[in-house]
């Protein structure tokens, strides 16, 4: 007897008690169920939501891995063990056994936390609701411990987590209800809650922060910055980074936004597989270029000079703000979310444009948030019902104007 | 016209017993099952704006209750001689007078606390809750059930706004009253010792309107009678 008969036979016995759904969904989730329709009436398709879910966590794990390698690559720059790599994607100080190996052992605790407590709350109010457990969180889990510095303490992470699932998802409803996307809601918890753990030019590289208390104890002299460039620009600093690093994603950053490459390969895949719209990818790289030509124009016509203490940001040549920033991982991963993005295909180009353009503002004009891609696609997801229903009407309007002028 | 048979029927009754089991209601319905706060969703702006302190909330909540107190009584007595056309101004004018003598007794006697509080005092006047009670029930009720109104309505916001400061001192900033409960975060003590961190979060005012909202989560669960029907 095989595991999924075992598993079978479990949820046959607890078949109408409170924790069926929790034994079903580890069923379902492991194996085929044992009874599926044979005959009659019904449509087939391969893409439940569990294999949308894991075409998204796919496209996810070069991020991931890129992930790893570069926090032991930032780790060891930093502390000067290694130089700077310069020959390209594949270069070989990049991918070492060490490097992995110091990402690995910080990123998958940060992977096994955001699962553990996402999945916990899950079945929780599944078994409380007595309704079937959501798949809803297998992308987020993923999400999750991408888009938050190396050194965040676990606990932070899973009270953030438990905030984020509960306030941002179960209290409307669960899966395919909410109106926030949850893995935004947990970043913008913990942003809010513990600052000093998410913003900063110390948090981005894994030790930074320790060893900083030891610089300020005086017990080791040689500084270390894992400032990002966002920053750098902010305080109008020098920036040293190469264009090609940022492509490649050899910067300080949240674990899984600095490789632009892969994202983009990622973006790819989730177009190709129709996961992803494409038109909200592009249209929000179309906001933020248009932003960055703004203020771009700004600075050309001299109204912002050097002593301006934005004329950092917004000197920025307007494509460069592509690869700096998680423009271009919020835009694929998080502006896409089926359930909180506008749904009508003119509202998805408003919405994206949004995006996009408010991110690049909030980035220029509040230096205290320099990211704020994370912002703009949360308050854009509380305007995309208003979007589609505009988009909606639009459509009923003139629909109404045509079918007077027939019957006239 | 309802007011004259209130009043009629008040002078028919008068063995009813002060803290008789409806008058008691009046005090304790607005504390749970009809709290102006979770219930009737009033008053919300200063329990977002000024709860991230225990001790804000605790002054708060006597202020309103002195305010909304002597106020409902004063609208109750005059409520037979005031024109109708012009009641809202009168109320107006009843509620800050109160203010005002609050105001002035905070800002003699806790001069810093006044500035915590800062135009959350003076806004009391604008506070749903008081000018929802004088036009609900002290313009159509006696003096002494105007009273217990108050101050049950008073006592529910203030439980609410207790409530929400009590979890936002301490989990943003780690203390009660100004006291330091969870131990020293500069020195590494008590809890701070294991990692532990402030919740920044808990002292802007969306985490208010959270924990508000849980209030509310927890209460409803627990009756269902108050959920509203679809």
């Amino acid at each position: 007897m095989g595991l999924k008969q075992n598993l079978h036979n479990l949820k046959e016995k607890y078949k109408g008690t409170k924790m069926a759904p929790a034994f079903n969904a580890i069923h379902t989730f492991l194996y085929l169920p044992n009874e599926t329709t044979h005959n009659g009436t019904h449509i087939k398709a391969a893409d439940d939501l569990k294999r949308t879910m894991n075409i998204v966590i796919m496209s996810l794990v070069p991020c991931l891995v890129f992930g790893m390698f570069n926090a032991g690559y930032q780790h060891y720059l930093a502390t000067g063990e290694i130089e700077r790599v310069t020959s390209g994607f594949f270069s070989g100080g990049f991918w070492t056994v060490d490097n992995f190996m110091v990402g690995f052992w910080k990123i998958i605790p940060l992977v096994i936390v955001s699962y553990g407590v996402g999945l916990a709350v899950e079945f929780i109010f599944a078994v409380i609701k007595g309704h079937e457990v959501e798949e809803g969180y297998l992308v987020t889990g993923m999400l999750v411990p991408l888009i938050v510095p190396v050194d965040i303490p676990l606990w932070m992470l899973a009270v953030a987590v438990i905030f984020g699932v509960v306030i941002g998802k179960e209290v409307f409803g669960g899966t395919g209800m909410n109106i926030l996307n949850p893995a935004l809601t947990i970043r913008a918890f913990l942003f809010f809650a513990y600052p000093t753990w998410m913003s900063g030019d110390k948090v981005w590289v894994h030790g930074a922060v320790e060893r900083n208390n030891e610089i300020i104890a005086g017990s080791n002299l040689d500084a270390i910055s894992g400032e990002t460039i966002l920053g750098s620009y902010a305080q109008n600093n020098e920036v040293m980074y190469s264009l090609s690093d940022m492509f490649l994603g050899f910067i300080p950053g949240s674990i899984g936004e600095t490789s632009k490459l892969l994202i983009i390969l990622g973006a790819l895949f989730l177009i190709f597989t129709k996961i992803g719209s494409w038109r909200i990818i592009v249209s929000t790289l179309i906001g933020a270029l248009a932003m960055g030509l703004i203020f771009n124009g700004v600075v050309d016509a001299g109204w912002i000079t050097e002593g301006s203490k934005f004329y950092g940001l917004m000197s920025v040549e307007f494509w460069q703000h592509l690869f700096i920033g998680s423009i271009l991982f919020g835009a694929v991963f998080m502006a896409t979310d089926p359930v909180t993005a506008a749904q009508t295909n003119k509202g998805k180009w408003i919405y994206g444009f949004l995006i996009g353009f408010i991110s690049i503002a909030i980035r220029v004009f509040n230096p205290a948030y320099p990211e704020g891609v994370f912002l703009a696609i949360l308050l854009m997801n509380v305007f995309a019902p208003t979007i589609d229903h505009y988009v909606v009407q639009g459509n009923v309007k003139r629909r109404m104007k045509r079918l007077k002028a027939k019957t006239a | 016209m309802a007011e004259v048979a209130e009043q009629e029927k008040v002078v028919k009754t008068p063995s009813e017993p002060l803290f008789s089991k409806k008058n008691r209601k009046l005090i304790t319905d607005p504390l749970t099952d009809n709290n102006p706060i979770t219930i009737q969703v009033l008053g919300i702006c200063s329990a977002l704006a000024i709860t991230a302190e225990l001790k804000a909330s605790i002054v708060m909540t006597i202020a309103v209750i002195f305010v909304l107190g002597i106020g409902n009584v004063v609208i109750s007595l005059m409520r037979n001689i005031i024109p109708s056309k012009i009641r809202i101004i009168v109320q107006l004018i009843v509620v800050a007078t109160l203010v005002i003598i609050v105001d002035l007794v905070l800002k003699t006697f806790a001069y810093e606390l006044s500035k915590t509080l800062s135009v959350f005092i003076g806004l009391i006047i604008t506070n749903c809750i008081i000018m929802g009670r004088f036009e609900a029930f002290a313009l159509a009720n006696g003096p002494w059930k105007s009273f217990l109104d108050g101050i049950g309505n008073a006592a529910g916001y203030g439980a609410i706004l207790i409530i929400v400061g009590f979890f936002r001192e301490l989990l943003g900033t780690g203390t009660l009253l100004g006291i330091p409960v969870l131990g020293d975060p500069v020195d590494k003590t008590g809890l701070y010792a294991f990692g532990y961190e402030n919740n920044g979060f808990m002292l802007y005012p969306p985490m208010a309107l959270v924990v508000v909202g849980l209030i509310i989560w927890v209460q409803r669960s627990k009756n269902p009678a108050l959920v509203e029907e679809e």
